[in-house]
């Protein structure tokens, strides 16, 4: 078996993905792809996305069409060298074939989330990757660590990532104290402690990048950079209906509407996600926490806590990305930051670009945090 | 977080965790604990499948074993709800509730209505249904219709891990009386369920699984049934969505309209009986409130107008099944079986 040979598999976006339809093939049989190129377009009955080619070589077949499911590491295509025979090719298909077991595959054997208690009470976690830096994602307002399920594996090729989930948020305590903005820098600065991080890149969508820019204020020795995407704390403007109709939201009816905001193409609030949004809020005592956070920090509609004008006196390198079809936090305020900043607005997209537009914010962030 | 747990540990962490949130819930039933008077331990049963066991001595003198007479401890539920406790009682099986209908169909569903407004009756009777264990015409009836024609009762019957706890906390924290009915094929499945307590709003149903030619309702066992059925369809071409109603009082009759207006074909299969039953009631509205978006006949998927057979043989013909299902779907696409 020539060694060149690679599989192009299907990947695992999410810890409960365990399998994606095919919707289009990006590249065609015989074209050289990079490491990182999208090569096909896949759904899954949460979300769509492009496929980042893992490998670099020649396309050298296209395994599944358009249409089929294949199941978390089954095979969409073949990567290999211009000069490997279509036998050799044959071989690897059959050999994978025979040896395949959906739910086995190296793809589904990623990190499962792990768990830890501080002083604000149990926060859950996501880490992966083994390298030097460390990288701390916070989600947004009623989100999750499945928010940077784009994000976590990109960033792991470099870095060691943690997805934290802030209290009241995900599988962490839903206990938020106060429910005041310190509760959650506080979370964050006793998680960094707890998993041993002295200095971590700092990257924060929206009320998570709030929190992650008032700890760089509060503390700025821990943060090696910050990257604000879509955030919070840069201007008063917020949409107060958003947060009032995910809140009080207690059925799909209700709720879709309110998802359907986050993003620029509505098509992106599957039944699916908004049923994992329900199930979360159902849970006891996360329809108060998230109503006290909200009071605090983002209480009659407008912003409370602003931060913008604070982050120019750090020298901390500082990344914000944003999409220009943001219906929650006005793109605008990527103006509000310090002229040193790296400013990137995205065209086609809403208020989660790290979602909607993951590949290209992965690709401003692992540029920008090699620069740092 | 949550972790994969049965349909029968869904339903005991459920009580737990509200026993432990509120003192005013209390258990009551058959055997819930077991042993008494005997020489062996207290709490030898736990229900009849050992869906309380451990509660007893969790929770001192709130689980409580009564007499074999339904009708006596029914009746004491409904006066303890009415004056401030939360009891749960446990009926071994739906067959039995005959024995105790003035209690709940005049008595538990009327205080509400008759007094004004001003009296509110917050209890639930847990119960196990429907057919498939070989227990014979008086332990194996699918009963709901019934208690659905009674305005004033609410009606819920889970068909996955994660709807038993979330829909059985609701019935406990709900105002009005509830009967839980449990389907004993169910109990040893397993699923996903969060640690945590949550509860699940009545008339929301569940989308189980996305389609574009055949609306598929269905309750309770027949949800994985239909699953299966599904499955095979998906084979031919033929995509099946599953939409799971889970109370059927009240009704979340928006979903299930919102799917037929998508599929504009609809099959409803139901382990009742055929006659002024659920699937009937379904169909009938489906086809007054849809007429214009429905492309071929309804169809109900039951089993026969007759008593549940004991002979195994007999009993697993009555039960309608995945093939059955599927040729259902085939006649309403208009589609030919499979060669």
């Amino acid at each position: 078996m020539s060694a060149e040979v690679r599989k192009l598999g299907m990947p695992k976006w999410g810890l409960s993905m365990t399998e994606g339809r095919l919707v289009a093939w990006l590249v065609d049989e015989g074209a050289d792809i990079a490491v990182g190129d999208e090569v096909a377009e896949v759904e899954t009955d949460k979300l769509n996305g492009a496929v980042e080619s893992p490998v670099e070589g020649v396309l050298r077949r296209r395994v599944a069409s358009p249409g089929q499911t294949i199941p978390v590491g089954g095979l969409l295509g073949v990567v290999a060298g211009a000069d490997t025979t279509e036998a050799d090719i044959d071989a690897f298909v059959a050999d994978f074939e025979a040896s395949f077991v959906p739910g086995e595959s190296e793809e589904d054997a990623g990190p499962a989330p792990e768990t830890v208690e501080v002083g604000a009470g149990t926060l859950r976690y996501l880490r992966q990757g083994e390298g030097d830096d460390a990288v701390v994602l916070l989600h947004g307002f009623g989100g999750d660590l499945n928010n940077w399920l784009f994000a976590t594996p990109a960033l792991a090729e470099e870095h060691t990532v943690y997805a934290l989930e802030l209290p009241g948020h995900g599988g962490s305590s839903k206990d938020v104290g106060p429910g005041d903005l310190d509760f959650l820098v506080a979370a964050l600065a006793q998680f960094l402690d707890a998993v041993d991080i002295e200095r971590a890149h700092l990257v924060g969508h929206s009320l998570g990048g709030l929190v992650a820019a008032s700890l760089t204020l509060r503390e700025p020795s821990r943060a090696r950079s910050l990257t604000l995407v879509a955030s919070a704390g840069l201007g008063e403007e917020i949409n107060g209906e958003y947060l009032d109709g995910f809140i009080s939201a207690g059925s799909r009816r209700e709720l879709k509407p309110a998802l359907e905001l986050l993003f620029a193409d509505s098509g992106q609030v599957t039944r699916q996600l908004v049923d994992d949004v329900l199930k979360y809020k159902r849970i006891d005592g996360v329809d108060a926490a998230l109503r006290s956070i909200a009071d605090h920090v983002f209480g009659e509609g407008r912003q409370h806590v602003l931060v913008a004008d604070r982050l120019a006196e750090l020298g901390v390198p500082l990344l914000v990305v944003w999409g220009e079809q943001d219906r929650i936090i006005p793109p605008e305020h990527a103006r509000h930051v310090p002229d040193s900043a790296e400013v990137v607005v995205l065209e086609s997209s809403g208020h989660s670009p790290h979602m909607e537009a993951a590949g290209d914010v992965n690709r401003v962030m692992e540029r920008f945090l090699a620069g740092v | 977080m949550a972790r994969r747990i049965t349909y029968q540990q869904a339903i005991n962490e459920a009580l737990a965790q509200e026993m432990e949130r509120d003192e005013t819930v209390v258990i009551m039933g058959e055997d819930i604990a077991g042993g008494m008077t005997t020489a062996g331990e207290d709490d030898a049963w736990g229900g009849v499948l050992g869906v309380t066991k451990g509660l007893y001595h969790r929770f001192p003198g709130r689980v409580l074993d009564t007499p074999i007479s339904e009708s006596a401890y029914v009746g004491a539920a409904a006066g303890a709800a009415a004056s401030g406790l939360r009891p749960v009682a446990e009926l071994m099986f739906v067959d039995f509730m005959g024995v105790c209908f003035d209690q709940i169909f005049n008595q538990a569903a009327k205080f509400r209505y008759m007094f004004g407004g001003k009296a509110k009756t917050p209890m639930v009777i847990r119960t196990m249904w429907g057919a498939g264990i070989r227990a014979a015409s008086q332990h194996s009836q699918s009963l709901h219709p019934i208690f659905t024609h009674v305005p004033g009762l609410k009606v819920v019957a889970p068909s996955t891990p994660y709807d038993a706890k979330g829909l059985l906390i609701q019935s406990i924290r709900d105002d009005d009386p509830v009967i839980f009915l449990e389907h004993k094929m169910l109990y040893a499945t397993e699923g996903d369920v969060p640690e945590e307590a949550y509860a699940i709003p009545f008339a929301e149903a569940n989308f189980v699984r996305e389609g574009d030619d055949v609306t598929i309702v269905a309750l309770g066992r027949m949800v994985l049934l239909a699953q299966q059925a599904a499955a095979e369809l998906d084979g031919e071409g033929i995509s099946c969505e599953i939409v799971d109603p889970r109370t059927t009082s009240p009704l979340d009759l928006d979903s299930i309209l919102e799917s037929v207006e998508n599929t504009g074909r609809l099959v409803v299969v139901d382990e009742a009986n055929p006659r002024c039953g659920f699937a009937a009631d379904i169909v009938a509205q489906v086809t007054q409130e849809a007429f214009g978006n429905l492309k071929a006949a309804p169809r109900m998927v039951t089993p026969p107008h007759s008593p549940v057979p004991f002979a195994p043989v007999l009993e697993d013909a009555y039960v309608p099944s995945p093939d059955v299902i599927a040729a259902a779907v085939r006649e309403v696409a208009g589609a030919a079986a499979p060669a």
